[in-house]
């Protein structure tokens, strides 16, 4: 086995260019599949963090007549909860309402919130400090739509529990910066108090979010959604895109792979005579199919090491400076930071290198096998079989 | 100062007898029309052609002519049930809940507004309040507040030409007092012995533009019209 290392290390440094632009071509795409999925991992760990922060918590519990994938349920998809019930709930009031900023009309999701909330992080304790008859709070995207800044004034029109119309103006007491976008889209967030006082619903509630020491049990009326249940659209989303960009970096793995293939179907037609020398020294045929495949995966070791020579400083810079998102990207339902920070975890490199040496191994080995059947007189004598 | 308000109050008409005569002008056993929707956008205008049949409150039924794009459409209204069919999905779907909420081909009006079959004085009380001149007509401003709880609009302002019991101008306010949209009323004409407004222009006034116009081409009322015109059946003829 030493003597096999031994030999294809040898017989790969004589190789000299021929080598070294396959190690360089696997290199690359051992160093393109770490980034990608390191991308893939980090946007999969914010989004989780930043989704449970600011819209699930530890689960939502529902009005049964509430449908989030349903808007027109949030018309009557609301109800009371009993008070010794609310325990670790906080509760959410949404009502449908348009909004006339510079004499547009805009529909929006009025979202009602208990102040003193600290399940989400959204900043509800700005709207207690403010002293407007209906302070509002509203994300940067929203902000940004309807052209808003802080202090200002807007006019809202909404319906009472009976459908009468009222309309008020509302200021802008506060603008958050998140990830979520489905908690600043198209959404407004006043008290909960103001809310119920607005449209004669007190002590009504769309959904619940849970905290920490929530218990889920049956309540008749509502259906409890745990946090997993709703981080698995998100992970549908994060493996669709992960299998999506596995073919991208599997075909530049191919091609690296192919060049390997190349390379050894072509050593072993020009290297006829050195096989029939080691059978004629004494080597079993399967033996020099042994030392070519360890040429071969050989090649997968010296991609690691040069891989790991420029791309170590590569991902370390990565993961420091992040990756910027376009702007674009951060209004779409699902949650994506402006930068993404890639992670790159034991796992995830043991698992590429495994991969690639494995592949290798096995793209070796294929033309490898041809030795096994070589007549070691004729191939002595160098001739073609 | 008190006895002399309640003095000129008491030389105004009593509301409610002003809203009933507006409704005798107003409203008809049936009528059949055509009209003209023009919705006016930000950058342009767009023009749809309706021909119209009504019975009473509960039953209407409209079908779009023109454009080509909404042409076949058609709508029917029995009760407080409204229907919706489309030709190119052939398909009829029934507004229901929210969707009622939602605006009638773009226009200012919802299908709400469409769909509101109760007599005004079912909802309100009226009261005239003062007077009025508009394009030179001495009109009676009747306030309108709300009785009931689910009235769409809590109070009202009209404009009634005192002459011709027309409606001349229509403001409806939201509950805080804002005021929400404006109707205004003109082109009378006498039709048999009725005045009735031929052009009416709805406007949400809390967004910009022209609001939407409705414009009669043509008005019969009192004319017989066969029974399966207001069926489901009739949608898909």
């Amino acid at each position: 086995m030493k003597l096999s290392f031994r030999l294809a290390y040898r017989n790969l440094m004589g190789a000299g260019l021929r080598t070294w632009l396959n190690v360089g071509v696997l290199s690359f795409a051992f160093v393109v599949i770490i980034f990608y999925r390191g991308l893939i991992d980090g946007w999969n760990q914010q989004a989780r963090r930043d989704s449970i922060a600011w819209e699930y918590g530890h689960g939502h519990l529902l009005d049964a007549g509430y449908d989030p994938a349903d808007p027109f349920s949030v018309q009557d998809g609301h109800g009371i909860l009993p008070r010794n019930q609310q325990q670790h709930l906080s509760p959410i009031l949404l009502r449908q309402a348009t909004v006339y900023p510079q004499g547009r009309m805009v529909p929006v999701v009025l979202k009602g919130i208990d102040v003193n909330q600290n399940t989400l992080e959204l900043p509800t304790r700005m709207l207690s400090g403010s002293t407007a008859d209906i302070p509002a709070m509203v994300g940067t995207r929203m902000a940004k739509s309807l052209q808003l800044k802080q202090g200002d004034e807007l006019l809202l029109r909404w319906r009472d529990k009976n459908g009468t119309f009222d309309a008020a103006n509302i200021t802008i007491a506060a603008i958050f910066d998140t990830d979520v976008a489905a908690v600043d889209n198209g959404q407004i967030w006043i008290p909960i108090e103001k809310l119920w006082a607005m449209t004669g619903l007190q002590g009504h509630a769309t959904f619940f979010v849970a905290s920490a020491g929530y218990q889920p049990h049956e309540i008749a009326g509502w259906n409890f959604k745990s946090q997993k249940e709703m981080l698995q659209s998100l992970d549908n989303i994060i493996q669709s895109k992960n299998i999506g960009g596995s073919i991208m970096y599997l075909l530049l793995l191919a091609i690296a792979l192919l060049a390997i293939f190349d390379t050894q179907v072509l050593s072993i037609f020009r290297r006829q005579r050195e096989i029939g020398t080691y059978i004629s020294l004494g080597m079993t045929r399967w033996q020099v199919v042994g030392l070519f495949t360890t040429e071969g995966t050989m090649y997968s070791f010296l991609a690691t090491i040069v891989g790991c020579i420029y791309g170590i400083p590569l991902f370390i810079f990565m993961a420091n400076t992040g990756i910027a998102m376009p702007e674009a990207t951060q209004d779409m339902g699902v949650s994506v930071a402006g930068t993404i920070y890639p992670v790159y975890g034991a796992g995830l490199i043991i698992s590429t290198i495994v991969l690639v040496v494995i592949s290798s191994t096995i793209v070796s080995f294929l033309p490898a096998r041809k030795i096994a059947r070589m007549d070691p007189v004729n191939a002595l004598k160098g001739k073609l079989q | 100062m008190l006895p002399l308000i309640s003095l000129a109050q008491a030389q105004y008409p009593d509301g409610a007898e002003v809203i009933r005569k507006v409704d005798e002008n107003m409203t008809a056993r049936t009528v059949q029309s055509e009209e003209q929707m023009i919705v006016h956008g930000r950058r342009s205008s767009r023009t749809m052609t309706t021909r119209s049949y009504a019975r009473g409150h509960d039953e209407s039924y409209t079908e779009y002519l023109s454009p080509p794009r909404e042409e076949g459409t058609k709508m029917l209204k029995l009760d407080d049930r409204l229907w919706l069919y489309s030709p190119s999905t052939d398909r009829t779907i029934q507004i229901s809940g929210h969707m009622l909420r939602q605006s009638v081909m773009g226009s200012d009006m919802s299908y709400e507004d469409v769909m509101e079959d109760r007599e005004l004085l079912d909802i309100y009380t009226a009261k005239v309040v003062g007077e009025d001149t508009i394009d030179g007509r001495k009109t009676w401003v009747v306030e309108l507040t709300a009785k009931v709880d689910d009235a769409t609009y809590h109070s009202r302002k009209t404009w009634v030409d005192q002459q011709r019991y027309v409606p001349l101008r229509e403001e409806l306010f939201a509950k805080s007092g804002q005021l929400l949209k404006r109707v205004t009323l003109s082109d009378i004409k006498k039709i048999g012995s009725r005045w009735f407004p031929t052009k009416m222009n709805y406007k949400d006034v809390l967004k910009d533009g022209q609001g939407t116009d409705f414009i009669f081409t043509t008005v019969e009322f009192d004319v017989e019209i066969p029974d399966f015109i207001f069926t489901k059946a009739s949608l898909k003829k």
